[in-house]
């Protein structure tokens, strides 16, 4: 029920606050109501219909590097064992 | 697609799951629950229970909004359809929810009840706009997440003067039914080492909503997004933090849940809604100030107000578990009508109709592997 999925905003509606999202390849009619300054371009989570939120892609990259780091980390170890 | 399938990266998982099974420490339990429904489904789906280590396991929780909507909310919405012939609006999750007397919204439109599966409010909107000899009624449910939508739809209601459209309002809050569960002593619900905060609801209230559980129950919360990586790191974040006697709130899902959350939904929220003194929730029972009314400057757009609505109580069916599942004291297998009476096409609890209850997530991904499951949470 609360799942909401990232989508890109290929179109924006300024007067009636709505924005087209490309969700995997399918065109889907969202409402920006509540979130402020909507950008063509930007990520946004939407749910039942609507942008709740958007997503910072910084933050989404620092997650993923934070994974990296860890199998890096993992793998350092591997060798480090093998060598040992 | 982008920014969900690198989160679901199958080598990282085994990396992950290899630290989490070094941090974890082979003297203690970990009992984390996962309160969102949301997570439950995802932990299935993905097999993550598998790539933990013994002593590290997930209890499911009640943030499932069909599984915690009590069924006297359903009858009342079916009545709505055959007494009041209404249009009734509904999002899918609901068509199939046992009601009262072998019902459910899906029988009530085979009946010939004119009951509409929408995807949006907006939807719900339109439907009252081409019909304005009926009544239309948005049966709104959900958490946090699914609010401002709803708040939004009134809004516009009130606008356009669309007077043939009310909403019948079952909107609930998160951090009470948090509370509830940590606050229940004495088996009433599963001892709870760590929570695993909800995804989206959390985009809306922001993590700051959460403080009472690390300042009043000394417990560690950490908002995890939806995707296995998330939820691995997160139960990572929690392990370390009880390992080292922590007890705070952190936050996994920095790419969409801030400290404070969507203040603009939130001031919508605010401006239609006000909480309701009392509400139950079906398994946890009667929690005060833990649901949301419409406010009465907007009372011609509730339906309570526009109908005439009695408040029914119900049992549930004889043997379901649902209540003590959704406490965390039971597993969908200690259910003796599991798989049996009660499966997915035909289901005798709300734990089964939504796939984020534990019941259906079960028997969708897990009734093969009870014997892993079994371990996990041995309390
Ligand atoms: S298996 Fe069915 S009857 Fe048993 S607890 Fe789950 S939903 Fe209820």
């Amino acid at each position: 029920m609360c799942l909401a999925v990232p989508a890109r905003i290929i179109s924006l509606d300024a007067s009636t606050e709505m924005a087209v999202v490309n969700l995997s390849g399918i065109h889907k009619e969202v409402s920006t109501v509540l979130i402020d300054d909507a950008a063509i371009g930007d990520y946004v989570l939407i749910h039942v219909g609507y942008a709740l939120h958007k997503l910072s892609e910084e933050e989404a990259y620092r997650t993923l590097a934070m994974f990296d780091e860890l199998a890096q980390m993992n793998e350092a170890e591997e060798t480090l064992d093998e060598i040992v | 697609m982008k920014f969900v399938d690198e989160f679901r990266d199958g080598a990282i998982a085994r990396k992950l799951a290899k630290t989490i099974a070094e941090t974890a420490l082979p003297d203690r339990q970990y009992r984390l629950m996962e309160f969102c429904g949301g997570h439950t489904h995802a932990i299935f789906r993905f097999g993550v229970q598998d790539l933990m280590p013994e002593n590290v396991g997930f209890i499911h929780g009640p943030g499932c909004p069909v599984c915690v909507l009590p069924k006297g909310r359903i009858d009342n919405a079916i009545a709505l359809v055959q007494q009041h012939d209404v249009i009734l609006c509904t999002y899918a999750d609901l068509i199939r929810v046992p009601a009262s007397a072998q019902m459910s919204l899906l029988k009530a439109k085979a009946d010939g009840g004119d009951i509409r599966m929408v995807y949006s409010t907006q939807d719900a909107l339109h439907i009252a706009r081409a019909h304005p000899q009926r009544q239309v009624v948005f049966f709104a449910i959900g958490f946090e997440t699914t609010t401002p939508p709803t708040a939004i739809a009134i809004r516009q209601a009130r606008a356009e003067g669309l007077n043939n459209f009310s909403v019948f309002c079952n909107h609930v809050l998160t951090p009470p039914a948090m509370r509830t569960i940590l606050q229940a002593e004495g088996g009433a619900s599963a001892h709870i080492d760590g929570i695993l905060g909800p995804s989206h609801v959390s985009t809306i209230i922001g993590s700051q909503a959460y403080a009472f559980c690390a300042e009043t129950f000394h417990v560690p919360l950490v908002i995890a997004g939806f995707e296995p990586l998330d939820v691995m790191q997160s139960t990572l974040m929690l392990i370390r933090q009880l390992n080292a006697g922590t007890a705070i709130i952190e936050n996994e899902y920095t790419r969409v849940v801030t400290r404070a959350g969507n203040r603009k939904a939130q001031q919508l929220m605010a401006e239609v809604f006000e909480l309701r003194p009392t509400f139950e929730w079906r398994g946890l029972g009667m929690l005060a100030q833990s649901a949301l009314k419409i406010r009465h400057e907007f009372a011609d757009l509730d339906a309570e107000c526009r109908f005439n609505m009695p408040a029914i109580t119900t049992a549930d069916v004889k043997g379901c578990l649902c209540p003590a599942i959704l406490r965390g004291l039971n597993k969908p297998t200690d259910c003796k009508l599991f798989g049996t009476v009660c499966t997915p096409e035909n289901p005798m609890g709300a734990c089964m109709v939504s796939s984020e209850g534990a019941c259906a997530a079960y028997w969708s991904y897990g009734r093969f592997r009870r014997e892993t499951t079994k371990q996990e949470v041995a309390a």
